[in-house]
């Protein structure tokens, strides 16, 4: 396993391209400030603030129950389907409150597009799993342009050559992992500027999590991505900025090198080290 | 057997032991239990085979039924009637027609009787001594209307001699089918001597037969001739019913349960109105036919015995199991799939809409087909909105006067002739069980399919 690890950290993580731009000095693109959580009666976030850079990859770590989840699912409101949940603070994406009164939730998402754990393709074919979100949001002029836009939000998933002879075949029917890419290119297919995702990879074998890191890694040269996740591992080979929670409270965050290299708080130090979690 | 190079098998150990011991009594109890089940189950089986057996044995007799082959002559001495009115120049529309109208209220007036009489005179061996009413009681009453009937549609007739296939009267296939005791003394016999001798002979001379009662599955019901009773009305009342129930009750019921499932906010009131809904399934039916009686009625003045009404008051029953059907269906779907159309930016009336309900489809529909077949069953509320008057007529449209065909049964099973009713009661028990295992067959091949395809 860990053999494997290191091969796919060597194979899959290349050295920042030459003279890319440092990522934490990319243009804020979501501003978090002091973001609460209650479901219910329970806190389950406190006081969060932090900037989420343009293009590059965020990540948030941090054991079971810490908030990072919560903390991703306020960004795109979907918390606020979930019954009892108060969210407090605010959050800005481009300097646009999210919380807004007139905010309509349903633009945000299709600009915040989200991937959750378990793949959850629709159960329809593969072609009408990508075309779903542009046909709903008036993307798409004609039949040709929906075609475009779901042959080009495949290949953009790394998806298209494996099914590009079963299109009308359920989505259901793929693997795990290609499934996950179907989710997405789903998300993809709505032009979003920011893509959400929720431990994407926790319920992949290693192989399709390496390919889906590969695609992770190539998206952020066109879009603003947080991820969840559970392994320090991924978060050092796909991100650039990381951000660490503990009991519902952003501990530390900085650029990945220096979270994992370097951190300042003891409670990081111990998460990394492996000691809490 | 032993084989060197196992290991040597160790002692159990005490704690191994004591497990053996509860493994018996374990295993015991599980044992008496399996065979609880299996005692339930065959006595579950063995009361739905006697209900079975019991409809057949009594049902299947009344699918045949004594008919007699006559050879009628419309005899002109017998007929005392013009020749149909042929329209004369220059005679007038009105005139014409109040001829016409002459014409068909003297056949009307005829003594048809006397040309069945004459029919089964000349089919009775010569030599046997039977008299007028004796004669006439082995047709069954219908016999001259069918014959008059066959008159106005082919006036050609008149002269002529035709073969008729004519139901025997219940009496008489009673009789034919040996449903009656030989040995009971005439006193007690509903047909004279020479009647019951004259079926014999007949039926010894195959002028008499049993064969395939159609009548039962295209004629009304009929009091005056018993052996003409059928379910054509009862099936037609009951569609009507059926098809008023599937219009009201699944839109409605289907709306109700969605909005409260994914729109209506959580609140005392919704709680409120999820336990009346719960408690409405479980309401008597009988009190939902008071209801209609009072609402539909007396208050909107809705016609009697019409399968509107019928419709109406079903579908107030079968809407509360509707709803909650539907309502535990849209609970059995899995949030991934509402959060990933709502991650998309899809509204929760699209998420509604495209995925959540095509999901749910399959178990909406047969919550709706069970419901439906329930209410095809009942009897007790349409008692009570005036379906059980006895309608000789094939309802036209939903407000016509109709029965149904749980009320035709027990129509049929209170019938002062019992002999010849209990096996049509039979019957059209079977026709209807066979209608709802047709509608459960349909729920579960569609279920099935649909739930592949998704």
């Amino acid at each position: 396993m860990d053999m494997l690890a290191g091969k796919i950290k060597t194979t899959l993580a290349p050295d920042a391209p030459q003279g890319a731009v440092d990522p934490l000095n990319n243009r804020t693109r979501i501003a978090a400030r002091d973001v609460t959580v209650h479901y219910g009666a329970k806190q389950a976030l406190f006081d969060v603030s932090i900037d989420i850079p343009d293009r590059a990859v965020t990540a948030f770590i941090g054991p079971s129950g810490c908030g990072k989840s919560t903390f991703l699912r306020c960004i795109n409101r979907m918390n606020d389907t979930i019954e009892g949940a108060k969210v407090g603070g605010r959050i800005e994406l481009d300097g646009e409150d999210v919380y807004a009164p007139d905010l309509d939730v349903v633009e945000l998402r299709a600009r915040v597009g989200m991937v959750f754990q378990k793949p959850n393709p629709f159960p329809k074919s593969i072609y009408d799993n990508v075309a779903y979100g542009p046909k709903i949001h008036g993307i798409a002029r004609n039949r040709a342009d929906l075609d475009e836009i779901v042959i080009s939000s495949l290949r953009r998933a790394g998806l298209f050559e494996e099914v590009k002879d079963r299109l009308n075949e359920p989505g259901t029917g793929l693997s795990g992992g290609q499934q996950q890419r179907l989710c997405i290119a789903r998300a993809i297919a709505v032009g979003p500027e920011v893509i959400l995702m929720d431990e994407p990879c926790s319920a992949l074998d290693p192989i399709a999590t390496a390919i889906i890191e590969e695609l992770i890694d190539e998206l952020r040269q066109n879009y603003t991505i947080v991820i969840v996740t559970h392994s320090m591992q991924q978060a050092a080979r796909v991100s650039q900025k990381t951000a660490f929670f503990h009991l519902g409270k952003l501990i530390e965050e900085g650029r990945t090198e220096d979270i994992f290299t370097n951190p300042v708080n003891k409670k990081t130090q111990d998460y990394i080290m492996g000691r809490i979690g | 057997m032993t084989d060197p190079t196992a290991p040597a098998r160790k002692q159990p150990s005490a704690r191994t032991l004591q497990v053996r011991a509860s493994l018996r009594r374990r295993h015991l109890s599980e044992q008496i239990f399996r065979i609880m089940g299996i005692v339930a189950i065959c006595a579950a089986l063995g009361f739905v085979a006697l209900l079975f057996t019991d409809v057949l044995r009594k049902g299947i007799p009344a699918f045949h039924q004594a008919t007699l082959h006559l050879d009628v002559t419309y005899d002109p001495a017998l007929l005392e009637i013009d020749p149909i009115p042929v329209r004369a120049a220059g005679q007038s529309d009105a005139d014409f027609r109040a001829q016409m109208l002459r014409w068909q209220r003297g056949i009307a007036m005829l003594n048809w009787n006397k040309v069945v009489e004459a029919a089964m005179r000349a089919a009775t061996p010569a030599g046997f001594e039977i008299d007028t009413k004796s004669l006439l009681s082995i047709p069954e009453t219908n016999a001259r209307h069918v014959l008059r009937e066959a008159f106005v549609a082919d006036p050609s007739l008149m002269g002529q001699t035709r073969r008729f296939d004519l139901l025997a009267s219940a009496n008489a296939d009673n009789w034919s089918k040996g449903n009656i005791d030989r040995t009971l003394g005439d006193a007690q016999q509903q047909l004279s001597p020479s009647a019951r001798q004259l079926i014999d002979t007949f039926e010894a001379n195959g002028t008499l037969t049993q064969d395939f009662a159609w009548g039962l599955f295209t004629n009304v019901d009929s009091r005056a001739a018993p052996a003409s009773a059928g379910l054509a009305g009862a099936f037609m009342g009951s569609l009507y019913m059926m098809l008023v129930v599937i219009c009201l009750s699944v839109p409605i019921g289907v709306a109700s349960a969605i909005y409260l499932e994914e729109f209506a906010p959580k609140s005392r009131l919704t709680d409120l109105i999820e336990v009346n809904i719960n408690n409405l399934a479980a309401v008597p039916s009988i009190v939902f036919g008071l209801l209609g009686a009072a609402v539909f009625i007396n208050f909107f003045n809705l016609p009697r015995s019409a399968p509107l009404v019928g419709g109406l008051v079903l579908t107030l029953m079968t809407l509360p199991t509707i709803i909650i059907a539907t309502r535990a269906a849209l609970q059995g779907v899995s949030p991934a799939l509402r959060q990933a159309a709502l991650g998309l930016g899809a509204s929760k009336t699209q998420m509604v809409f495209h995925h959540v309900l095509p999901v749910t489809f399959p178990s909406i529909l047969t919550a709706t087909i069970i419901g439906v077949a329930q209410a095809l069953g009942e009897t007790a509320p349409l008692l009570l909105i005036g379906m059980n008057a006895f309608v000789a007529a094939v309802p036209g449209s939903p407000v016509d006067q109709a029965t149904a065909l749980p009320v035709q049964i027990f129509l049929w099973q209170g019938n002062e002739n019992r002999n010849f009713f209990e096996a049509r009661t039979s019957a059209a028990i079977m026709v209807l069980l066979g209608l709802m295992i047709l509608l459960n067959a349909i729920a579960i091949i569609l279920r099935s399919r649909l739930e592949k395809r998704a």
